[in-house]
């Protein structure tokens, strides 16, 4: 298989699992996505939400129930996954234990008949950029889990692949290791360009990493966008809830004064926002804001809401901080100044950050 | 500088005056201990005392009679030729077989049933169903028969020689094999075959580079209780092979000459030769073992 290309399509991607007698689970449901070479691209969501499925198809370590995946003009989905080589690092490393790391990450080289001298070279390159000369004849188990794992990107990345497929590959490792491993990723992206797909739920990691975020939820694509225009501008509000938008209160709406404006009204607080979805004819609909979008007001601030504090969770820079509203509402604000139990708050938040959908 | 504190060793139960104080949860090994001097230890070394206690000659005697006796010796080659094919045929058998069935499958379970079900028949059971069903009046002759295969005055001949007696042994120790083989490869963690796959290596390379080596130490190890149970033949080298000749077997020999002559020595020496070989045997067996890689079969973390 050539080992570039200009773009990587999927076309009404499909797997379906049977489940019990007759019944049929779609794990992923006509996924269609265009990936252009060099780019960094993140499939986010849920367990259970068809990533790792729709990563596992990309491999060829599942069929697909229909669909179909091109490499420019060459049908894909169609060969076993020794024929498409593509790189992949998993969850659990899968590197094999009973191989040196030399020659875990040589084994792609010498499966494709690299010549010897060659084959060392190589090697040793990439072992330096993951950054573990010296380890080379230790065996597997010998290494820390990022260790281990970085053994296992360089492998993945040794035989140079079109693609480079990651699925979940920090979710094995402690907070401080999953960050410096994070930014390791990001590093050899960068230095190598390689087109990567990479699966993960952590909303974080996508962010950081990719340049396209594709978020998923039972199989269904919810968004393709930007990190920015997932993280300030979720399609719907599976997506918004998913990238922190704690705040989910029910209004009724009627339309604002600019395009695009809603006025939001409910017992004890009435607030202007911004419609991300067609308004419904009855007005019912959902307000998402991030806790960071609200901030303390001062005198004049429009868009204001009041409460009276009843939790704080102290975070260092900034508390998260409760506010119990009448009505039965209760905010969840984040802000860096002191704030006590029991204070009466009044908080405002900008009217573009108030998302408005229709709800579930 | 402050002192680094130091590793300690878990204190030892001390009684009054520092003495060793005996653990009483070393009693539980006593039903074991006591079963094993029973009924292994001891027979054993009397066994191999009452070997060199020749009824004439000197105290090696025996020794020397099996070595050079015409009737004695060759039974060792004999019975190696018996175990060693039928052990490897169940290897060889058992290995691809537990390799397609290691993913679960509506079929595994019953293919797995099936394979299994001669490990419950005795040897003397398998015995007597091969030699009606490869018999004179077997089926299988009268299928080749009406086939036009073999004559009726030609027959293929299947049982009281060599053929029957390895047959039966691949029958009666296959399963056993088989099971021992299909726990080692479902030991090995699925994932290993799929990352080896995504680096190029089609299904024969999977096996030869992820598979087999990983599961060498098993096989090693499932050769030789293998062996050791083939090696042992006894009834159906008798009910099944031809015992006066090309199937008399050492447990043969040791049986003539306890039951026949009343040479208890004799077959003690007999026995102590058989397990001397099959110690051999399994050494080589284990020592070409420690070659292989035997640290855990999954990847990454537990």
């Amino acid at each position: 298989m050539h080992n570039e290309f200009d773009e990587l399509r999927l076309v009404g991607v499909t797997r379906r699992f049977a489940t019990g007698a007759s019944g049929q689970m779609a794990a992923l449901n006509d996924l269609s996505l265009v990936v252009r070479r060099g780019e960094f691209i993140a499939l986010l969501g849920p367990s259970g939400c068809g990533k790792s499925t729709a990563l596992n198809c990309i491999a060829g370590l599942l069929p697909l129930s229909s669909g179909s995946i091109w490499l420019d003009k060459t049908r894909i989905d169609v060969y076993p996954p020794e024929k498409r080589g593509f790189g992949m690092v998993f969850q659990n490393y899968a590197l094999f234990p009973h191989m040196t790391v030399r020659k875990n990450v040589g084994f792609g080289l010498l499966m494709r008949r690299v010549p010897r001298d060659e084959l060392r070279t190589r090697v040793e390159h990439a072992l330096q950029l993951v950054q573990l000369e010296g380890q080379g004849d230790k065996l597997p188990g010998q290494l820390s889990g990022g260790q281990q794992q970085r053994v296992a990107i360089a492998r993945a990345i040794v035989v140079e692949p079109p693609l480079v497929l990651m699925d979940e590959p920090l979710s094995n490792l402690d907070a401080k290791l999953r960050i410096e491993t994070r930014a390791e990723i990001r590093r050899i992206h960068r230095e190598l360009g390689r087109t990567t797909i990479y699966v993960t739920h952590d909303q974080d990691e996508a962010l950081s990493l990719a340049d396209r975020i594709v978020v998923l939820r039972e199989g269904v694509v919810q968004q393709v966008a930007s990190p920015h225009e997932v993280y300030t501008q979720p399609a719907n509000l599976h997506v918004a809830r998913f990238m922190g938008y704690r705040n989910v209160i029910d209004f009724e709406a009627t339309r604002g004064p600019d395009a695009g404006s809603v006025s939001l009204r409910r017992e004890g607080m009435s607030l202007a926002g911004t419609a991300r979805q067609p308004l419904p004819a009855d007005g019912r609909v959902r307000a998402a804001i991030r806790p960071d979008d609200f901030a303390v007001a001062d005198g004049q601030s429009p868009n204001t809401v009041t409460g009276v504090v009843d939790n704080v969770e102290y975070g260092g820079r900034e508390s998260l901080v409760d506010v119990s509203v009448t009505g039965a509402v209760r905010l969840h604000v984040r802000t860096s100044l002191p704030v006590a139990l029991g204070d009466r708050l009044r908080v405002s938040v900008p009217p573009e950050r108030v998302l408005v959908y229709v709800g579930d | 500088m402050a002192s680094l504190p130091t590793l300690q060793e878990p204190p030892v139960p001390r009684g009054a005056g520092g003495k060793l104080r005996f653990d009483p949860t070393y009693g539980l090994l006593a039903p074991a201990t006591l079963f094993l001097l029973l009924v292994f230890v001891y027979p054993f070394v009397y066994g191999f005392v009452l070997s060199f206690q020749p009824n004439q000659g000197s105290w090696t005697s025996n020794y020397a009679t099996f070595f050079s006796s015409p009737r004695l010796w060759p039974t060792i080659l004999t019975t190696f030729k018996i175990a060693m094919p039928a052990t490897l045929i169940n290897l060889g058998v058992a290995v691809p077989l537990a390799f397609r069935l290691r993913v679960k499958s509506k079929y595994q379970k019953w293919t797995t049933a099936i394979l299994v079900v001669p490990i419950t028949l005795g040897t003397v059971l398998i015995a007597d169903g091969m030699l009606t069903y490869f018999g004179p009046k077997g089926w299988l002759q009268l299928v080749l028969q009406s086939l036009h295969i073999v004559t009726a005055d030609d027959p293929i001949r299947l049982t009281h020689n060599y053929i029957g007696v390895v047959l039966s042994l691949i029958v009666s120790g296959f399963p056993f094999v088989f099971l021992l083989v299909l726990s080692y490869i479902t030991g090995i963690d699925p994932v290993l075959a799929r990352a080896a796959a995504t680096l190029g290596a089609n299904p024969q390379q999977q096996f030869r580079h992820v598979y087999l080596p990983l599961l060498s130490p098993g096989l090693a190890m499932a050769f030789c209780l293998a062996f050791v149970q083939a090696f042992s033949v006894f009834p159906s080298a008798v009910l099944l092979g031809a015992p006066s000749g090309p199937t008399r077997v050492i447990s043969i020999a040791a049986y003539e000459a306890a039951f026949e002559q009343y040479d208890y020595s004799m077959a003690s020496c007999a026995a102590m030769i058989m397990g001397f070989v099959q110690l051999v045997v399994v050494s080589a067996a284990l020592g070409l073992r420690s070659l292989f890689y035997r640290g855990p079969v999954v990847s990454g973390k537990g």
